[in-house]
């Protein structure tokens, strides 16, 4: 693809003498899915509020689909669709009409047609004529989601769009993601979720305090930290024992019979840890390769724990 | 699409979309239509007969009955307003490049519809009641003018409480002096009865003009310039200022 969907440099943005967003910078590419993670107060909103065009940036420059943000601004409304934080539905009007209404105000029709098409595909067609307001928490944000995508937006801004849903409806929604960008939709994502990244990001951006501290795949976020290591488990003591014996560096773990072997993970150490067990006539029950995992980044990046973990 | 033709086609979807609102909330049409009827029943059948005020006291009454049925309807706009604003919903809106002035026309049109149904029962009920008239169909015209005209003004000065309120619930509470503001004018009694100070003010705040001259109107009788004047001029001047301090408000709220 030639132009990034969404391309911000040097965005800084402060309200009165607190900075929010201290200069940033990223690409997203069309077609994909970035997401932007961070801790509660990081300035994911913000970032999204300027995107949208519904908050002017300090200084830098934002195109998006693009168009400059501040000086094209009804070009890129026209080329995206946003879905908050909290569910933007009338609880008073059903489903149905909800959709009916965002269908009337983009001018799309046939109005009847795409409304019954998005119904079906977000699974509100029992509901779609109840109000908004008997909707479980999940169930609006499909709606939400639903309004979002009538007229067909190029891309999507999510704001934390699983925040306080339980994990059916959080794997509904990532799955409603996915199925997006199969279509060509670029998304762009705000988590505090670092499992969500994993699971959906092909780029990940960690926002912390105003700054993007790192940017990368979740692999190569993951690679950024020590810790990458071979676990193997015996069949018994004394197997344990040789190995531990023989591999210097290694830790082992008496309970779970395992040992863990420090690695960069790549395929040349890795043949060359199995030939060193195969020639002392060693053999390990499981291997496998562990990489840390974001909670480890984000730990090591920010220097506090992720809402996911203190959740725990 | 032409530049005029989007604004009017987004408020009339708007419209349609506060009026479903209405049309699903019982508790707003009770306020706006029935509470009215029934405080015109207490002053007209347990309050009036107490009161001396040289006339039948339903065809004294009447006209101060209409400013004050305007002003029960409001507490459920100034709530929706504040909701729309807190609840996100208006960020899909300007997300969307929905025209700014749609949301709130949308408001005070329907606001204005309700107080009318309301007035029309106000007099309906008036009617029935032994209320009687001899005014032109001109002076007819004239009252409902002016009654159109209050109801705009209090739909946008309305809609610019709600957009500065914190809370929906304090959006509600900031119409109670717009409920007040006829009791402590000539509708229910002469001004010339009340104490000093009160007397005072009832005679110079806006609701004693309007209320005298759909007084005169509704008995065909001459029109006092100076009260018609003052009428009309203080629902314009109302009218606008709601409308400026509502979009002001509006722009400046995220």
């Amino acid at each position: 693809m030639g132009n990034p969907a969404i391309a911000v440099s040097g965005l800084r943005k402060a309200y009165g003498d607190k900075v929010v967003l201290d200069g940033i910078d990223f690409e997203v590419a069309a077609g994909s899915i970035f997401s932007m993670l961070g801790p509660n107060g990081a300035g994911k909103t913000t970032t999204v509020n300027v995107l949208t065009t519904l908050l002017k940036a300090d200084a830098g420059t934002v195109r998006v689909a693009g168009h400059d943000v501040a000086r094209e601004t009804k070009k890129v409304r026209a080329a995206i669709g946003v879905t908050g934080q909290f569910a933007a539905v009338d609880e008073l009007l059903s489903g149905r009409e909800n959709l009916r209404l965002m269908a009337d105000l983009k001018r799309v029709r046939p109005a009847a047609q795409v409304v019954g098409q998005l119904l079906e595909r977000f699974d509100l067609v029992e509901s779609a004529d109840k109000l908004a307001s008997t909707y479980s928490g999940g169930m609006r944000r499909k709606l939400d989601l639903a309004m979002t995508l009538v007229g067909a937006p190029k891309i999507i801004f999510l704001d934390e769009p699983t925040t306080g849903l339980d994990p059916r409806s959080r794997r509904t929604m990532w799955q409603i993601v996915r199925d997006l960008v199969a279509e060509g939709t670029t998304i762009f994502l705000t988590t505090q979720y670092l499992e969500e990244a994993d699971q959906l990001a092909d780029q990940i951006a960690v926002l912390d305090q105003g700054h993007l501290v790192a940017k990368g795949t979740p692999e190569e976020l993951k690679r950024r930290i020590p810790g990458t290591h071979v676990r193997l488990r015996f069949a018994d003591a004394d197997e344990l024992d040789a190995a531990a014996r023989l591999l210097d560096g290694s830790t082992r773990d008496d309970q779970e019979l395992t040992l863990r072997v420090p690695s960069d993970g790549e395929s040349r150490s890795l043949r060359a840890l199995l030939d060193r067990l195969d020639e002392n006539m060693l053999n390990a029950k499981e291997f496998s390769v562990q990489t840390p995992d974001l909670d480890d980044v984000f730990l090591a990046l920010t220097g506090r724990a992720s809402a996911e973990v203190v959740a725990k | 699409m032409s530049s005029i033709a989007t604004p009017l086609a987004d408020s009339a979807i708007m419209l349609r979309r506060n009026l479903k609102h209405t049309l699903r909330n019982p508790v707003v049409i009770f306020n706006a239509v029935f509470l009215p009827i029934i405080i015109m029943l207490m002053f007209v059948y347990v309050l009036g007969g107490a009161f001396s005020v040289g006339e039948k006291y339903i065809d004294y009454a009447t006209p101060g009955l209409l400013v004050m049925g305007i002003s029960y309807g409001l507490g459920a706009t100034s709530s929706a307003v504040n909701e729309d604003m807190s609840k996100g919903i208006i960020n899909r809106f300007k997300v969307m490049d929905v025209s700014r002035g749609s949301v709130l026309t949308g408001h005070v049109i329907v606001t204005a519809v309700r107080c009318l149904i309301a007035e029309a029962a106000i007099i309906g009920v008036a009617f029935a009641m032994g209320f009687r008239t001899s005014a032109s169909a001109l002076d007819w015209l004239g009252a409902i003018g002016l009654l159109v005209l209050l109801s705009l003004a209090a739909g946008w000065l309305t809609v610019g409480l709600g957009l500065a309120a914190k809370t929906a619930e304090s959006a509600g509470l900031a119409v109670v002096p717009l409920i007040m503001l006829p009791f402590l004018s000539s509708a229910f009694v002469p001004a010339d009865t009340m104490v000093a100070g009160v007397r005072q003010f009832a005679e110079y705040q806006p609701f004693t003009p309007i209320i005298e001259t759909l007084r005169t109107l509704l008995q065909g009788g001459h029109a006092d310039n100076a009260h018609t004047i003052a009428a009309f001029a203080w629902c314009a001047g109302f009218a606008l200022v709601g409308y400026v301090w509502s979009v002001r408000t509006f722009n400046s709220r995220a």
